[in-house]
């Protein structure tokens, strides 16, 4: 029998996977181009990730400072990222990035205005003036409402709470895409040209996190199991700032907004302990005393906040603190705006922090201070794509957002992602529909293919080993944050390794109830294929990275190496196995290099 | 706090039939009901359906029926229910039930197609997009909406009247509405359909979807009664519909 008669099925030049703000922009760009698209997520339409953006879009509008220019933020994310980047991402995001927030205001975005009515601009950590566009700290839901309007006002093919389990191929290429619908769990089949990959991280992985259900990896072990390569997974983003208490809030993020608008973190002495942490790559632009700090929210000529350092930094900062008695009773430290802003100041800034603490907390944020501490938030590394055309190493496949690699290097800068969503999910629309419109071929399936996939994926209602998937995931989060968490060595890597080929194993003995509609379930023991995938990519690759860098700290190799500075880790599959490489970064042009050591 | 065990009723079954089944399970500090849904699902339950995404109030995917009243699971502090309190959770009423507590709410989305777009007035001679905060804070305000459907779900003209939901685009949708109208550079039509297809006419200003609203939008004061004064002005007062691009809020 043929696959299209077996399975409900689709042909479409360009199928784009995940709807955040990558996803979204990269479907409406593929559209436009007239190429015949369609969209396809995991939850409902304007549930993904970007919604939980909060603190604004980093684009060098010069609204705020006329004096910004693509080139300073350029400089700025190369060297807040420490120089890790692929320097033709970021060039292009640097240039890109305010036309594309003009663009989201042209389809009815509402941000937050200067009093000359132009796009107001905050600060926020590394970069060095307020570049960040904003509406107060709820911006990730203002772009994805806009582009999801926008989206559904040109008429795009929405399929939603769809789960995209494998990549098809016909020999070198991509050719389609297999999944289910959650609501009935039946399969279905998408024949397409080209896939656009947008489904961001993977930091469910994580016991404490910031990130959703969603987040488990599904692009990288998509792309990897496609045989695509895949970089810098090793760099893993700990937000410095995330709520420690109650326990079952753990890890939801704390925009870093709280101190770009004037918030300090202070330790249980009540001591602003920022000051001793200024590494010598920051120091001549980094304030060292509290006056010049606190001078520098009024006026940018002085050195700014130590408070503001690169997330990295200050995650490491906190963890340090605490771990030498200085933390607050829920193993946190302070974040205190409420004796530095006035509280109309406060509310109006950060609605939706002063609703959050208020809700869950029962804190008063205009009364009292926070407790932080830092939480799995961002994956740097991701499927290595091309600059300028975030082309995969597979024919066919593209990806953009979280789960393509390069632009943000070791470390990502604040309000740099939601930038990122749109300069190269737009590109991603725009290559894929060029490269469909190029492809003058047949698109065939193998319905064998389809055959073996299909047994795979419903392999947990027929075992009999009695395993929950759940209890796997927490044993999974368990592993993950003790090992292979913000600071790490060699034998906790390797247990790691260990334990991850174990919960292998005991996925096999997955069982879940004979029921397919909306089964939970039945949902988390295909989700936790790509969370082991992934745990074990980033695992290997920080083994590999014997130095410390952004992101990536190990106690085994303190300092950073010029060695390991000129190379990424690369992993791929092969025969089955992962497989683990260095290869060198792009070259930075001499004219480039200029901009990043200009001393400000 | 130490550990309290607590029994919560949650509804299970599909659109073929069901009922309350109650599952005893401990508590700590700080839970909201999600957590025990969660709990319940990891320990007693894997089967058990519920929507949800970010857990923070952010993403509106939880909606459910908390003892009778609309609310976000996520958003639910369990330490609002005195000891021993009977809590039941049990899914959305309006729409159409899928399993357990997630339903079927697609009405929303199509009738979001149907809105027609924004349409921006040219730029400024200068190139710019001008827009003065205080001509903006309503608009900012209704895009605060983070499409829980609650206000959809409590509304009496579709909860409790299947057939009016051809005619009736609910609150939500007034919201949005209401956003696009007041937009300082919006330039597109929709008085028929806030008129004739959106069905304006049938809300009565009861205010029961400004009560459930988890944002706090006031969505009758708002929205709907400047809408509807907008109706009312564009069909029976030629001088107002003179004024319509100047301002009307």
């Amino acid at each position: 029998m043929a696959a299209e008669e077996k399975y409900e099925s689709h042909e479409y030049d360009v199928v784009v996977i995940g709807a955040g703000g990558a996803g979204l922009r990269a479907a409406i760009e593929a559209s436009a181009q007239g190429v015949k698209t369609a969209l396809v997520c995991k939850s409902l339409l304007g549930k993904a990730h970007t919604v939980m953006a909060e603190g604004g879009i980093a684009a060098a509008l010069g609204n705020v400072y006329p004096e910004d220019n693509w080139k300073v933020h350029f400089r700025d994310t190369m060297r807040g990222e420490k120089l890790l980047n692929n320097w033709r991402m970021a060039q292009i995001h640097a240039q890109e990035a305010p036309e594309r927030v003009l663009e989201l205001e042209e389809w009815g975005a509402l941000f937050d205005r200067t009093k000359e009515g132009l796009i107001l601009q905050r600060d926020f950590g590394g970069h060095r003036y307020a570049r960040l566009a904003h509406v107060g700290d709820r911006t990730g839901l203002e772009m994805i409402r806009t582009l999801q309007q926008h989206a559904v006002h040109k008429g795009i093919d929405v399929y939603m709470e769809c789960a995209i389990q494998r990549l098809l191929k016909d020999g070198e290429r991509i050719c389609g895409a297999f999944g289910y619908w959650r609501e009935s769990g039946k399969f279905i089949l998408f024949k397409s040209k080209a896939v656009v990959l947008a489904t961001g991280g993977g930091g469910k992985a994580w016991k404490i996190t910031s990130n959703s259900w969603e987040y488990t990896g599904d692009g990288i072990t998509l792309a990897l199991d496609a045989g695509a390569d895949l970089i810098d997974l090793e760099m893993v983003q700990f937000h410095p700032t995330g709520m420690v208490w109650p326990p079952s809030v753990r890890g939801i993020l704390v925009t870093e907004g709280v101190r770009g608008d004037g918030g300090t973190l202070k330790n249980s002495q009540g001591k602003r302990f920022m000051f001793n942490y200024i590494p010598e790559f920051f120091k001549a632009e980094t304030a060292e005393t509290e006056r010049e700090a606190d001078a520098w929210y009024e006026d940018k000529k002085n050195r700014r906040t130590p408070d503001l350092l690169p997330r990295d930094e200050v995650a490491r900062a906190i963890n340090a603190e605490v771990k030498a008695g200085r933390g607050t009773p829920h193993g946190g430290v302070y974040l205190d705006i409420a004796s530095r802003r006035p509280a109309d100041y406060i509310k109006r800034r950060l609605p939706s922090m002063y609703h959050q603490f208020k809700e869950l907390a029962d804190v008063d944020i205009t009364k009292e201070p926070m407790e932080v501490g830092p939480t799995c938030h961002y994956f740097m590394g991701g499927i290595r794509v091309a600059a300028d055309t975030t082309t995969a190493t597979v024919p066919g496949l593209f990806a953009a957002g979280e789960v393509a690699a390069g632009l943000h290097g070791a470390n990502r800068l604040g309000g740099n992602s939601l930038s990122d969503l749109v300069v190269f999910g737009r590109r991603a629309g725009l290559y894929a529909a060029e490269y469909a419109r190029a492809f003058t071929g047949s698109v065939t399936v193998d319905a064998r293919q389809l055959h073996a996939i299909e047994q795979e994926l419903l392999a947990p209602f027929t075992t009999q080993g009695g395993e929950n998937p759940f209890a796997l995931h927490t044993d999974l989060q368990e592993c993950m944050q003790n090992l292979v968490g913000i600071i790490r060595i060699e034998a906790e890597l390797k247990l790691a390794l260990d334990k991850i080929a174990n919960f292998r194993q005991r996925l096999r003995k997955v069982q879940v109830s004979d029921n397919r509609q909306y089964n939970p379930g039945w949902h988390m023991a295909l989700d936790l294929y790509s969370m082991l995938t992934v745990s074990e990519a980033v695992t290997l690759s920080a083994i590999e990275r014997k130095e410390s860098r952004g992101g990536h700290t190990r106690d085994d190799y303190p300092k950073p190496d010029p060695k390991f500075g000129k190379v990424n880790v690369v992993v791929r599959k092969m025969k089955g196995q992962l497989n683990v490489a260095q290869r060198p970064l792009p070259e930075i042009p001499e004219e480039l290099k200029k901009i990043i050591e200009v001393q400000q | 706090m130490a550990t309290r065990l607590v029994t919560m009723r949650v509804w299970r079954g599909d659109h073929a039939g069901g009922a309350f089944q109650a599952y005893r399970v401990p508590t700590e500090e700080g839970m909201v009901v999600l957590d025990v849904i969660h709990t319940i699902q990891r320990t007693q339950a894997n089967d058990l359906a519920v929507r949800w995404n970010c857990k923070a109030g952010k993403c509106g995917s939880c909606s459910a029926e908390i003892n009778g009243k609309p609310r976000l699971m996520c958003m639910t502090r369990m330490n609002l229910f005195r000891p021993g309190e009977l809590i039941a959770v049990a899914p959305i009423k309006t729409f159409p039930l899928i399993r357990d507590l997630v339903t079927d709410v697609s009405f929303n989305y199509d009738k979001a197609k149907a809105v027609p777009a924004f349409k921006p007035k040219p730029k400024e001679p200068d190139g710019t997009r001008r827009m003065y905060q205080e001509d903006i804070d309503r608009g900012q305000e209704f895009h605060k909406c983070i499409e829980c459907f609650l206000c959809q779900n409590v509304c009496h003209v579709i909860r409790d009247h299947e057939d009016n939901k051809k005619y009736f685009a609910g609150p939500r949708l007034f919201v949005r509405l209401a956003a696009l109208e007041m937009h300082p550079l919006d330039t597109n039509d929709r008085r028929e359909l806030l008129k004739e297809k959106a069905g304006l006419g049938f809300c009565n200003i009861t205010k029961c979807c400004t009560e459930v609203c988890p944002e706090h939008i006031h969505i009758t004061d708002n929205a709907i009664i400047p809408l509807k004064e907008r109706v009312v002005d564009e069909y029976y007062d030629p001088l107002a519909r003179l004024f319509r691009h100047a301002r009307f809020f």
